[in-house]
């Protein structure tokens, strides 16, 4: 069934879809890995560690001490060589343990398949798994299962729309793990009491849904009921995955400016985060590993490839066959929304999901010129925007004049920039619009509170 | 290694500003061979000229102001060839270089060049020459007769279609629609501006929103208050067939002749100087088929289109204004769910 809502702008990329037809391979005997403190939105966790301890696949490295963080578990066995502090891709400090593997891959005796008995046992089996959002945002999941109680989800949307060009991971996922998916969505209604879900497709992925529905007639053999899982058929068009997109096409809400999903009682979910959800019942071991799309026509062999979370880029692409020419630009994530990195000896983290090897062919970037108002950045833009105006705005350092663009509502989707003729840097400008906007309100915040504080006082207000 | 760093998106359409007004240029080819084919070679040299000197004044400009180079992106070419869409094939060579000075020197350049222009620049500049050079800019001629012109007809002086509404010896229809008319050299040929708009129109350069709200403003607006009228008939009432002939006649009329159609395709497309909007397109075309139906009606100067387009450039930044929208999600029905 296709869906009726359909946002207005997106742009139409090059798919790129060049590996989906080749199976994950699993990586093994990276040398070392190096974990990040800090793999998801919020604060980091503390290390546990220190240099000579013995450490196996999924002994816990990082304790989450503070609320919105989560666990992070060693992704390799060997011993931990040093605790330190590195500068991680986004160009933030953040604490850093490597580990020199002892190519023995044993796995934590204590890990083993939890056994749930309540909510609370699931969301505690969620958060000790060290599970974040993989499509890219790092959220962690067990804050999104837990909402308040007067906000609960009716729908769970399962998102498989994969609208970056490139990347095929979560599609390889469907194709190779459906019965894990299916699992997933299964515990998490059946915990939240979700009453329905709908998984969202883009229609360049046809099998995805035969796969679905045959899994699905699997399982009304096995229960002999089935499951109120509908998969929906979305118009290929970026960024159709985006969460606010995703939601409008699927169920008409549009989720407020400011807002989450769950407060239109919707709960989005990527497809490798309920896999994980479905393979980590049977299992029991923590997310140390991840599947990530290379592609890049600098690659010799382009695919899918499963690999330890921390093992660092340089030693992936080489594992995965190097490069067959100089790279001259590397990406780490899509090719719309990624981040292009100047080192390549970071290790991934859990939500990345891409390694982009550009060669010369790919690797272009055009000069800018000036903005002729073609306003082929308003009728792409997913959100309403006015990228232009806040392009120019930020160039004034307007702060004022960016409020009125609503520079906070955007998603920087980057359609605007893709699709600009004078090649002007939208998104990266609005990008600047919003840290300017953000000082200012902080300083008016700041500026308030003064005044009040010396009216308390009886003095005058400050002039 | 050396890689390059640079913001996402990391990949872009291949629409550049140069493939955008080459697309311009390819869509006005039409009226420019139909225009050549009607006026002879006078109109070649006009054309030629008017393109020339807009790019020697672009690349001057960028000089003296030490700028970089910007004729690469074409779009002082595209200013010289509207430009000479817009004059009459007799103007004197001198003109069409003050002309085109005036386009890109003093309204683009000095107000800093490509996409900063507060006015269409072709459009300023043939106001300018009208307002200066009043009897050159209106004296019409059907078909120049030159010694080698393609088409061979004694040079007669002759009043543009719009002001011989009317009169025995106004074209017919059919004439209108080909070009064979008194008027500038690339307006006359309506055939060929729809061939040029439709080429636009499949290349994704221009959306239709303001051709249509323009004309079609203009057509309800001469059906309802134009000489022959649906509210006064001349011939009685609207039961005869001729009756409704003469109606339409009168609106297909107006919509034939005079710049009307070069200026809703090319001129008030102009991306600079039309808002962002949908929403903001529709209200100018809108207000551009009012200003020109008021003009044309009851003003005393047959410059309805030039003035209508040139004022309406003008409101743009107060139309980008009143017409920004919401972001999306910004609506009150949220609640449900």
């Amino acid at each position: 069934m296709r869906s009726l809502h359909a946002f207005a702008g997106g742009v139409h990329p090059l798919g790129n879809k060049n590996t989906d037809v080749l199976p994950s391979i699993h990586l093994h005997g990276f040398p070392e890995v190096e974990l990040l403190m800090q793999q998801h939105i919020g604060p980091p966790c503390t290390c546990v560690v220190k240099p000579g301890d013995h450490v196996d696949v999924g002994t816990l490295v990082g304790r989450a001490d503070k609320p919105m963080s989560v666990p992070i578990h060693s992704s390799i066995s060997g011993t931990v060589k040093e605790v330190h502090y590195v500068v991680s891709a986004n160009g933030a400090p953040v604490e850093a343990v490597r580990i020199e593997s002892d190519f023995k891959h044993s796995i934590n005796p204590f890990c083993r398949p939890p056994k749930i008995e309540s909510f609370e046992d699931f969301i505690q089996m969620i958060r000790d798994s060290g599970l974040v959002g993989l499509g890219g945002a790092a959220f962690p999941t067990y804050i999104k299962l837990n909402p308040p109680k007067n906000k609960m989800p009716d729908t769970l949307i399962v998102n498989a729309a994969e609208c970056e060009p490139y990347i095929t991971a979560d599609y390889r996922q469907i194709c190779e793990h459906p019965d894990d998916i299916i699992d997933g969505i299964i515990e998490v209604m059946k915990w939240l009491e979700i009453p329905k879900t709908i998984i969202g497709v883009e229609d360049n992925k046809p099998l995805v849904t035969r796969i679905f529905s045959h899994e699905l007639k699997k399982r009304v053999f096995k229960t002999g009921r089935h499951p109120d899982i509908e998969v929906r058929t979305l118009k290929t068009i970026y960024p159709q995955g985006a969460e606010k997109m995703l939601i409008y096409t699927l169920t008409g809400r549009k989720v407020p400016p400011g807002k989450l999903p769950i407060d239109v009682h919707t709960l989005v979910m990527n497809v490798s985060t309920l896999r994980f959800i479905g393979l980590y019942l049977k299992e029991g071991v923590p997310l140390t590993r991840k599947r990530m799309t290379l592609d890049g026509s600098a690659l010799n062999t382009p695919g899918n490839f499963i690999v330890p979370i921390g093992a660092r880029i340089q030693d992936i692409i080489a594992a995965a066959g190097g490069t067959r020419e100089e790279p001259k630009k590397i990406i780490m994530g899509g090719a719309m929304m990624g981040v292009a990195l100047d080192r390549i000896d970071h290790g991934i983290i859990k939500a990345n999901n891409a390694i982009l090897v550009f060669g010369s062919e790919e690797t272009t970037l055009p000069p800018e010129s000036p903005c002729i108002r073609c306003a082929r950045c308003v009728a792409s833009c997913p959100m309403d925007l006015i990228p232009c105006g806040i392009d120019k705005a930020s160039r004034l350092r307007d702060p004022a004049m960016l409020e009125k663009y609503h520079v906070m509502d955007c998603i920087e989707c980057g359609c605007c920039t893709y699709a600009c003729p004078s090649k002007r840097f939208l998104t990266q400008s609005i990008k600047n619009g919003k840290v300017m906007v953000r000082a200012e309100r902080a300083r008016a915040k700041q500026e308030e509170a003064l005044r009040a504080s010396s009216e308390q006082k009886g003095g005058s207000a400050p002039s | 290694m050396k890689l390059q760093v640079s913001h996402s998106p990391h990949v872009r359409d291949k629409a550049t500003t140069s493939s955008i007004m080459r697309d311009v240029i390819i869509a006005l080819l039409p009226a420019t061979f139909a225009g050549w084919y009607y006026f002879g070679v006078r109109a070649v040299f006009v054309t030629l000229l008017s393109i020339v000197s807009c790019i020697g004044f672009e690349y001057i400009c960028r000089k003296i102001m030490k700028r970089n180079n910007t004729i690469t992106d074409l779009s002082a070419a595209v200013t010289g060839l509207l430009l000479a869409m817009n004059l009459p094939v007799t103007i004197p060579f001198y003109m069409v270089i003050i002309g085109a000075c005036f386009a890109i020197v003093v309204v683009k350049q000095m107000f800093g060049g490509i996409g900063n222009n507060f006015v269409n620049p072709a459009i300023a500049a043939r106001i300018f020459l009208v307002i200066a050079f009043p009897k050159a800019m209106t004296s019409w001629t059907l078909h120049t007769g030159s010694w080698f012109s393609m088409k061979s007809v004694d040079a007669v002086s002759s009043a543009t279609p719009l002001t011989m509404v009317g009169t025995k010896e106004a074209p017919s229809l059919w004439d209108l629609f080909i070009g064979n008319k008194a008027g500038c050299i690339g307006e006359v040929c309506i055939l060929a501006l729809l061939i040029g708009g439709l080429y636009l129109l499949i290349r994704h350069v221009i959306r239709p929103w303001i051709p249509a709200a323009y004309i079609g403003t203009f057509l309800i607006l001469v059906l309802l208050f134009g000489h022959t009228n649906l509210l006064h008939a001349p011939s009685g009432d609207y039961t005869t067939l001729q009756a409704w002939t003469d109606l339409f006649y009168e609106a297909c009329y107006m919509l034939c002749s005079g710049g009307l159609v070069l200026g809703a395709i090319f001129m008030a497309t102009d991306y600079v100087t039309s808002p962002l909007t949908v929403k903001g397109k529709l209200l100018f075309g809108f207000g551009c088929g009012v200003l020109t139906f008021l003009i044309r009606y009851y003003g005393n100067m047959a410059e309805g289109v030039s003035f209508s387009i040139i004022l309406m450039n003008i409101l743009t930044p107060h139309i980008d204004d009143w017409t920004m929208g919401k972001p999306f999600g910004e609506v009150k029905e949220n609640a449900k769910a």
